[in-house]
């Protein structure tokens, strides 16, 4: 299997003239490890999150960037004193960083949830929890994308 | 124009304290704005922006959502019912649309 490279997956995406999904625009302004900083500092208010307490899971590889399944769920009782308000989720590649912010409730059973996101490119996502006592998790994986963000 | 039918999955009974997973669809092109018509012009964006999930009027589950989620959204979630009642839900996008659905659920 040819090793993809970013370079190698714009090239792919670049030679994609039709593109149903995302449909990236050339080596435009896509997303940094800067932006995703950004989007992280202004979610936690600048509280540095903590590794672990939640999971992430997302393929290792995705045929369609278009739609990648994503599952986020938190260790968390969901009981008076400790319990999650919200996720945010954002991945390092896109051209927008900020994929979505979910928010729980006192009735929600299990702090989990699964969507589909895009992926324009091979990239890091991360998922980030905050929790009532006003701490921050995280949780990151990595998703290579052999057609990027651009579907059938 | 997409036909934004909202699905639902969900029991239709339950028992007190049971966590109930909800599963959600709706069709929308959640239009990212990154893409360009055959002129090489930029289609503006156009997705749904915000999902909320009510039971009993209480809310449940909110997202805040945009192009960094595929086309025809799907969200699944759960919640833990301890009475009867009406669960809503409400999608809306940046042409202002609003969509809903209802379903009810029957809690021993």
């Amino acid at each position: 299997m040819t090793e993809l490279t970013r370079r190698s997956v714009l090239g792919l995406g670049a030679g994609m003239v039709v593109c149903a999904g995302i449909g990236l625009p050339l080596r435009a302004a896509l997303a940094t490890p800067e932006k995703l900083q950004a989007a992280i500092m202004e979610y936690t208010g600048g509280v540095a999150p903590a590794n672990g307490g939640m999971t992430l899971s997302m393929p290792e590889i995705a045929e369609n960037g278009g739609v990648v399944p994503m599952e986020v769920s938190v260790d968390s009782a969901m009981a008076d004193g400790d319990y999650v308000e919200s996720v945010l989720v954002a991945a390092e590649g896109n051209p927008v960083p900020v994929v979505g912010t979910f928010n729980f409730s006192r009735m929600s059973g299990d702090p989990s949830f699964s969507t589909r996101i895009r992926l324009a490119q091979s990239q890091k996502i991360v998922a980030v929890a905050k929790m009532s006592d006003g701490s921050f998790r995280m949780a990151e994986t990595v998703t290579k994308v052999t057609i990027g963000g651009c579907g059938g | 124009m997409a036909q934004s039918k909202p699905r639902i999955k969900l029991q239709k009974t339950a028992s007190k304290g049971e966590i109930v997973t909800i599963k959600t669809l709706i069709n929308h092109k959640m239009e990212s704005g990154s893409r360009k018509d055959k002129d090489g012009k930029l289609i503006p964006r156009m997705v749904i922006h915000t999902f909320s999930c009510h039971f009993n009027d209480n809310p449940i589950f909110e997202c805040d959502i945009g192009p960094g989620i595929s086309a025809n959204p799907y969200l699944e979630f759960n919640v833990k019912v301890e009475e009867s009642g009406t669960f809503r839900f409400v999608w809306e996008d940046d042409e202002g649309s609003v969509y809903t659905a209802e379903r009810k659920i029957e809690v021993a």
